[in-house]
């Protein structure tokens, strides 16, 4: 069996272990969907009124039969029913998914394209203030919280020049690519800020390592030029680290980045979530979490693959 | 190649940038009411919802019998008119001839009657049912009278049927087990669609028997961030807003172009005892607490003073001047001799449970209460708590003390029956069963005369301030920011957002 089947075959157990944490988890935190819907109103119903309830929301069975019915479901590709939402579990997160991958990916690109050029200046100028003044700059994007940067914007952006991204409903790229451009951009620059100075401070050091090797101190003394020995020869061997780095960040995005849609209202996964963690939507949180981790896994196999094709004397296998 | 590369994605994402800002604001109709709120309705049945945004939503689609107007006055809705027999035990409605539901039929009395049937029916799971036990059995001897005929005299019927958990809603739809998942109320607008957590859209129903509608319809987006409701409201994106926080609300009058509602609320903001827990059983105990509390203090640190000083009565019609209440002027030396007599003067420990952001001075509140009761030797640990989890908690008495935003009601009956008659639902919460003050409710519940009630309910005020169960704080602003373009919007002690209904928006 390759390691490309291995792995696969390992997803549906994770995935179990996952979703049973997570159904066990939600159930623990006192409350449930009776008291997020009437709030302290739920005080007032009588035995039989709560017990109709409980059948409306599917909590009428203890835990392990609620549990069965939802892993029987699962099998048959059926994630049940969000009661927000009054819609198939699936349907709701396909919904919203399109927004969190296109903020996940923007805010990847935006990194990479600052972080890595940023992290090999710093290096190739080690030690002089400009590669000091880089080195201040990350790290005041790492510490940074990215609600602070984007309340920041957000002040900035309508006290200082009157203007605010569209806010509330999401334009979908293919539908008006310039609202969904311009929606998508402020989000994606405060995700991205802290993302890109992880990725300077990390492309720095790989790069620093790198240089000090003896095959570059060769490619240096053949006469390589500088700019050569820094783009052709060390980047791509100090690109490992930054591919392992993107890999664990874009799999954390692609479970929404709650705070972000928070702020910038922004109908993503993230939001969604919390949201039904608040409703008690069990369906919803306990498909929505199984996606996430799915996503996750994919993100993490495809970093693997990356390793390969960025270095072929790696050979996967397991460790 | 690397670098024209890099510098071709930073070119790119500026330009997005300006793009960006370039292509926002841009006015979805001049006549469509663009509104935002940070908190979105959980649900479209009005008899089962009972959280306050899922109430704004439902009360421009549903309409009850009757309604409250921003003097809490009880006036015409789906009613024209409406009285009570001699006895006290027939409650009569001539309803709209014109009144119709959103599909075309006709609003008729069996539309009332089955309506009420759904609220009282516990497989319904409506919490108001508890506010309509007297009803015995609804007549309909034609199309637009309605008689409720009651088991005993109930005068605070009258306010609870103006909630919205008692709108009346299609008999067709209720066969149909429709409600909740399709929408076809009689107010003034339909819900054309619904995004959970993310926008509404509703368009003018131009058949309200109720009268011309000032826009062509409203779109609500969801913006769970208060600041950025401020901002959009700044940049003109959206012409009116529902604000909870008295510290972004306060900022809004600096802005040119903007205008702050600010209606007194007759909801509650209090500190509940649980004087089933020692030392909270004994009186001296519960009265010293009262008497170390700055109520003013409380207002000012963690609200900004937008509010007023509050007795248990927040009615505007039955409130009375709390000034005249057991211990509303600050004695520390008074509540540590009440201590002392009780038997604590070294004091002692408790905790006191608050919901995180609910409201959003809960925080705020906990720790000034914590200072000043430290003041007596109280040393008070501060539970900060996910709101479904301090309802939890909540709901089965679980605490020492809880710092609570409680809603008011239109009548006192309504309003405190649930807590301190013997029989209240929420006696568990409220752990506090006194002879004087269930037959004090019970009496004001019976009596019809509005003088003869407010004597009662002043009499009740007096005497749970006294007894001290709860230490009733302060009451609050509801608060709507808009455009000044906006006019016409009349802002409702109870956050009623009915009277968007008659708002135009200048060109």
């Amino acid at each position: 069996m390759n390691y490309l089947t291995r792995r696969l075959v390992t997803f549906p157990f994770v995935l179990i272990g996952v979703s049973s944490l997570v159904f066990v988890a939600i159930r623990m935190v006192p409350g449930d969907s009776i008291t997020a819907m009437l709030g302290t109103d739920a005080g007032l119903l009588t035995p039989t009124q709560r017990e109709a309830l409980a059948v409306y929301f599917g909590i009428d069975q203890p835990w392990f039969v609620q549990y069965g019915r939802w892993l029987l479901g699962l099998l048959q590709g059926d994630l049940g029913i969000s009661v927000t939402y009054g819609k198939p579990v699936f349907e709701v997160i396909l919904k919203r998914f399109p927004l969190t991958l296109e903020l996940a990916l923007l805010s990847m690109i935006i990194a990479l394209s600052v972080g890595v050029p940023a992290g090999v200046f710093a290096a190739t100028h080690n030690e002089r203030p400009s590669d000091l003044a880089v080195r201040i700059v990350a790290m005041i994007g790492q510490s940074t919280p990215s609600f602070v940067l984007g309340l920041l914007i957000i002040y900035a952006l309508s006290a200082g020049f009157g203007v605010l991204p569209i806010m509330g409903e999401f334009s979908p790229l293919w539908q008006d690519p310039l609202a969904n451009l311009s929606q998508l951009i402020f989000p994606a620059i405060t995700l991205g800020f802290a993302f890109a100075a992880s990725v300077t401070r990390i492309s720095r050091s790989a790069m620093l390592d790198i240089l000090s090797e003896d095959y570059v101190r060769t490619a240096r003394s053949k006469g390589a030029s500088s700019r050569s020995v820094t783009w052709r020869h060390a980047l791509p061997n100090a690109l490992i680290p930054v591919v392992t780095l993107s890999g664990i960040e874009f799999g954390y995005l692609l479970g929404g980045a709650v705070i972000v849609e928070q702020i910038y209202a922004l109908p993503g996964l993230g939001r969604m979530v919390l949201g039904a963690i608040l409703q008690r939507d069990y369906a919803l949180v306990q498909g929505t979490v199984l996606f996430i981790a799915l996503n996750f896994m994919i993100v993490n196999l495809l970093v693997d693959l990356a390793y390969f094709a960025l270095d072929p004397r790696i050979r996967l296998r397991d460790r | 190649m690397v670098k024209q590369l890099t510098k071709k994605l930073l070119s790119s994402i500026a330009l997005a940038a300006l793009l960006g800002t370039a292509a926002i604001s841009t006015p979805v109709s001049a006549a469509t009411l663009r509104m935002a709120w940070s908190q979105d309705a959980t649900g479209l049945d009005p008899h089962t919802q009972t959280a306050f945004s899922s109430i704004r939503l439902l009360e421009l689609i549903y309409e009850p019998l009757v309604r409250l107007d921003a003097g809490l006055q009880i006036v015409p809705a789906l009613a024209d008119s409406w009285q009570f027999s001699a006895d006290g035990l027939e409650l009569t409605f001539k309803l709209n001839p014109k009144a119709m539901f959103q599909s075309g039929a006709a609003v008729t009395s069996a539309d009332v009657k089955a309506s009420f049937e759904r609220v009282l029916d516990e497989a319904t799971g409506a919490a108001a049912r508890a506010n309509f036990l007297s009803i015995a059995g609804i007549d309909t001897p034609d199309a637009t009278t309605v008689v409720f005929k009651l088991s005993h005299p109930d005068a605070p019927i009258l306010a609870a049927m103006a909630g919205m958990n008692a709108a009346i809603v299609p008999a067709s739809e209720i066969a149909a087990g429709t409600i909740g998942t399709k929408a076809i109320g009689s107010g003034p607008f339909k819900l054309e669609s619904w995004d959970p957590n993310s926008k509404e859209v509703l368009v003018a129903n131009q058949d309200w028997a109720g009268g011309a509608i000032g826009v062509d319809g409203i779109d609500i987006s969801v913006l769970p961030d208060e600041t950025a409701i401020l901002a959009a409201l700044r940049t003109g994106q959206i012409d009116f807003a529902l604000l909870n926080d008295p510290l972004v609300a306060t900022l809004v009058p600096r802005e040119d172009g903007l205008q702050l509602n600010r209606m007194p609320s007759i909801d509650y903001h209090v500190l509940q005892l649980n004087p089933s827990r020692e030392p909270m059983t004994q009186l001296g105990v519960r009265q010293a607490i009262s008497c170390a509390i700055d109520r003013q203090d409380v207002l000012d640190t963690a609200s900004l003073g937008e509010g007023k000083v509050t007795g248990p009565l927040t009615i505007p019609a039955f409130a009375s001047d709390p000034s005249q209440l057991f211990c509303y002027q600050r004695d520390v030396e008074k509540a540590k001799k009440l201590m002392a007599d009780a038997g604590y003067a070294g004091g002692f420990s408790a905790s006191v449970i608050a919901a995180t952001g609910e409201p959003a001075t809960a925080a705020a509140e906990a720790q000034v209460i914590q200072s000043q009761l430290a003041e007596i030797g109280i040393k008070l640990d501060i539970k900060m708590m996910e709101l479904n989890v301090y309802i939890d908690a909540w709901l089965k008495g679980d605490f020492d003390m809880a710092v609570a935003l409680n809603g008011g009601r239109a009548d006192p009956y309504t309003m405190y029956n649930r807590y301190w008659t013997k029989t209240g639902n929420l006696q568990k919460v409220s752990n506090f069963a006194d002879d004087t003050l269930d037959s004090l409710l019970q009496k004001g519940r019976v009596e019809t005369d509005p003088a003869a009630r407010k004597v009662i309910f002043g009499e009740f005020e007096k005497d749970i301030s006294e007894k001290s169960p709860w230490i009733w704080l302060y009451s609050s602003y509801s608060y709507t920011a808009q455009q000044k373009t906006v006019s016409g919007f009349v802002p409702s002690p109870t956050g009623s957002l009915f009277s968007l209904s008659s708002v135009t928006i200048q060109q």
